[in-house]
């Protein structure tokens, strides 16, 4: 394996931890908007209690994976940046207001309540960000980024304004308030009441994002046949994989078995992640840009992964702090 | 208004926003972990509870630094993608040592805000530890990055102008660097220092002479005046730096458009490009020349030895210069003023013109980094990596980028009254609080 393919490789697993862990911060926005019933407050109160320490850490996954991208992979990240200036940028006036909104919430509650144009617009913006980095997905893979000798040729709306790519936008949304359903179940496995709330939310969301990806897999065997072939392709044990783990979260979430639906629903994702990442491989984005073409010079990419191996030193233990202290454990009086 | 116009309006005000975030960030930190350290050491309740007061304000200030921040990492690519194709693989190392830094200030953030019940004593005083630190290194490694902008390094380039050969730790210790980064980083505790100072000075003002008050205020000045002496030395090593390595920007910073030797020092004026000459500005005959070589004689290049299409603004940077400095001296005499009173006294001053001065020093301190890095960027103009390439051969070609400035003004404006209402509604709580004699809510988010 090549440093190139290595680094590609981290830069992959760097996505789905934003996927896995940010992705549930943005299902607590959704059920946060989405909060109904007798409960509301009390379903507001668990997302913000399970948000709070976690967020911001979980939110920098973004930014290694966007510098990572920039230092290895320049010449993609210009053509990404072209191609997808919409997109991301609506995206990151969600990001902005998603975070903005939940520390002003946090932090001031008593004046501003969950009710405040703050919290409508912590909701708002998380249903917005994960639909159009999913539209961007899509984009990516079905291969409609368009990048001759690496100078990006093509419309700025090419890729991310298709059925399919809404399709993945509103598949992205449904798994990121699914994987925060079946979180909220976890957390609140001594709160029967809540646990109910949450496993409810869980199977629509897992209804709906099974129903999306049946729907994204049938439109892309018309509109972007290059996809279904890297699914079908060198993607196929890990999507079969996929096919056969749905099911299973499912049963673990219509069973409240919530520690178990939280490792299938997260391993769902990294699942679908992977399928995609090694269906395109060699491709970092198809058709045109491979991962050793756009690959920064040798120097760059070794200098890379001895930041890349200090920094993981310095970073695993400490993330298994953070989630020891906050995820674990909550018998103790919690004030 | 064309593409460069507006991307560079959009890069500036965003990088304007964050970097007032950013340095509390990297100051705050310090001040929470002092703090907290001597109530362990001392045994003291009060500035445990000044720890915590800092830290509730502190996480809505981080949030929104992190998020403003994100809106920085992206820009770099969506205003300026052809710059990045370019520069990523040569500059991009310091940020990737970034990304590790802001994680790491994250993860003990959280640990820092929601572990005041989960975590000992002394364990969440040693969280605040590497939330300091992190916040001073994710500081240096951005800096890096901007200094490799204005002396690029660490690569060379073939006969058709495209990359042969890069050396990115050279390129992150580019010359820049030694100046630029301590410059930046002593700046930063500079503005912390003197910020955190005002709130407590206008507060005394108002009658509030709590022991709060007396120690934020205490602890603040004592940052400041530290800062402020380191920020003038660092400044002036970069002033000198920037007379060999950007002789353009050095000749904008100070209205030089002729080439001369013994070259005077203009106290403000306006430049005046018709002219060729500042306009209004007291002359210190030969003291340009001496400060930058220490030859009263030297030879200061002039605006007009380059072409019209290679020069700075002289308008901008000397103004921005001139303000900078200004300010700055404002501020050092404002800290001196404050201690020399303060030993004589041996004790707090409490003048009200002395507190009402140092209320003023604390926007002035943000004005006057503000104005600074006016000077980095406006002074690196028209090149966005100076003498290689444009900024307007480095800016993006996407459409509508003037809905995308004025939605990000909006959302910066509003961004800054929420966070200032809900700041000083944080401290009417405390004010609250504290009336009421009860022990303050110790932490109203667990």
């Amino acid at each position: 394996m090549s440093s190139a393919e290595l680094i590609a490789g981290i830069l992959w697993l760097a996505l789905t931890a934003y996927a896995v862990l940010a992705g549930a911060d943005f299902g607590g926005g959704v059920w946060d908007l989405f909060a109904r019933g007798p409960r509301a407050a009390d379903q507001r109160k668990a997302v913000a209690e399970a948000m709070g320490p976690v967020w911001e850490a979980n939110h920098v996954w973004l930014i290694f994976m966007i510098t990572g991208l920039f230092t290895a992979f320049p010449t993609a990240f210009g053509v990404l940046s072209l191609a997808l200036f919409l997109p991301f940028t609506i995206a990151l006036i969600g990001i902005v207001f998603r975070g903005a909104s939940f520390a002003f919430r946090a932090h001031g509650r008593d004046a501003v309540g969950p009710l405040s144009p703050w919290g409508v617009i912590f909701g708002v913006a998380s249903v917005i960000t994960p639909f159009f980095l999913g539209t961007a997905v899509a984009a990516v893979a079905s291969g409609s980024i368009h990048a001759p000798n690496a100078q990006f040729a093509g419309s700025f709306l090419d890729g991310w304004t298709t059925p399919l790519a809404i399709v993945m936008g509103l598949f992205a949304l449904s798994m990121c308030a699914y994987l925060a359903a079946t979180y909220l179940m976890v957390e609140n496995e001594r709160e029967p009441a809540l646990l109910a709330d949450f496993r409810s939310r869980a199977i629509a969301a897992a209804l709906a994002s099974g129903v999306l990806a049946l729907l994204a897999f049938a439109i892309s065997a018309i509109e972007a046949p290059a996809l279904m072939q890297a699914l079908l392709g060198r993607g196929l044990p890990l999507f079969v994989l996929a096919l056969l783990n749905g099911p299973l979260a499912l049963w673990a979430v219509w069973r409240s078995r919530p520690r178990i639906a939280r490792i299938a629903v997260a391993g769902q994702v990294v699942l679908v992640l992977w399928a995609w990442a090694v269906g395109q491989w060699p491709y970092l984005v198809p058709p045109d840009l491979t991962i050793a073409a756009t690959a920064a010079p040798a120097a760059t990419l070794s200098a890379m992964l001895v930041v890349i191996t200090i920094g993981g030193l310095l970073l695993v233990p400490s993330l298994w702090l953070l989630f020891r202290v906050f995820k674990t454990g909550r018998t103790e009086a919690s004030g | 208004m064309d593409n460069t116009t507006l991307a560079r309006a959009t890069m500036g005000t965003s990088l304007g926003f964050h970097i007032v975030f950013a340095v509390l960030g990297v100051g705050m930190p310090l001040l929470m972990s002092v703090a907290e350290g001597l109530a362990l050491w001392r045994h003291d309740k009060s500035w445990l509870e000044l720890a915590r007061r800092w830290s509730r304000a502190f996480g809505v200030l981080f949030a929104v630094g992190a998020v403003s921040g994100t809106v920085l990492s992206f820009e770099l690519g969506l205003l300026w993608p052809r710059f990045m194709a370019f520069s990523g693989g040569i500059f991009g190392l310091p940020f990737s040592a970034e990304g590790f830094a802001f994680f790491l200030e994250a993860i003990f953030l959280g640990l820092y805000l929601y572990g005041w019940n989960r975590l000992s004593p002394l364990q969440h005083w040693l969280t605040s530890i590497p939330i300091a630190l992190s916040g001073a290194a994710s500081a240096v490694f951005v800096v890096m990055a901007n200094a490799w902008m204005n002396t690029p390094a660490g690569f060379t380039l073939g006969p058709g102008g495209q990359l042969a050969q890069v050396d990115p730790v050279a390129a992150a210790l580019n010359p820049s660097t030694a100046t630029e980064d301590p410059h930046m980083v002593v700046s930063a505790y500079v503005v912390t220092g003197f910020v955190v100072a005002a709130v407590y000075a206008a507060g005394m003002l108002r009658g509030r002479n709590d022991v709060f008050h007396r120690r934020g205020l205490a602890l603040g000045m004592t940052m400041a005046a530290i800062a402020i002496v380191l920020a003038g030395i660092t400044g002036d090593s970069s002033a000198r730096f920037i007379y060999g390595a950007q002789p353009a920007k050095f000749a904008a910073m100070e209205g030089i458009y002729q080439t001369e030797s013994g070259a005077p020092i203009h106290l403000g004026g306006i430049p005046d490009d018709t002219q060729q000459r500042v306009l209004f500005a007291i002359e210190i005959p030969k003291a340009l020349s001496f400060l930058a070589t220490f030859d009263p004689n030297a030879v200061v290049r002039g605006l007009n030895t380059f072409p019209a299409a290679d020069r700075p603004s002289p308008l901008l940077v000397h103004l921005s210069f001139d303000g900078m400095v200004g300010l700055g001296l404002f501020i050092g005499f404002m800290a001196a003023l404050f201690w020399l009173l303060a030993i004589r006294r041996r004790s707090l001053p409490t003048h009200r013109r002395l507190l009402l001065g140092l209320v003023l020093a604390g926007p002035a301190s943000v004005v006057a980094m503000e104005a600074g890095w006016f000077v980095t960027e406006f002074g690196r103009q028209p090149w966005i990596v100076y003498g290689i390439m444009r900024t307007s051969q480095a800016v993006t070609t996407a459409p509508a980028l003037g809905l995308t400035f004025a939605i990000f003004i909006v959302i910066y404006l509003g961004l800054a009254i929420t966070t200032a209402r809900l700041l000083l509604m944080l401290a009417a709580r405390n004010r609250e609080a504290g009336k009421a004699n009860v022990s303050p809510v110790t932490s109203s988010h667990e």
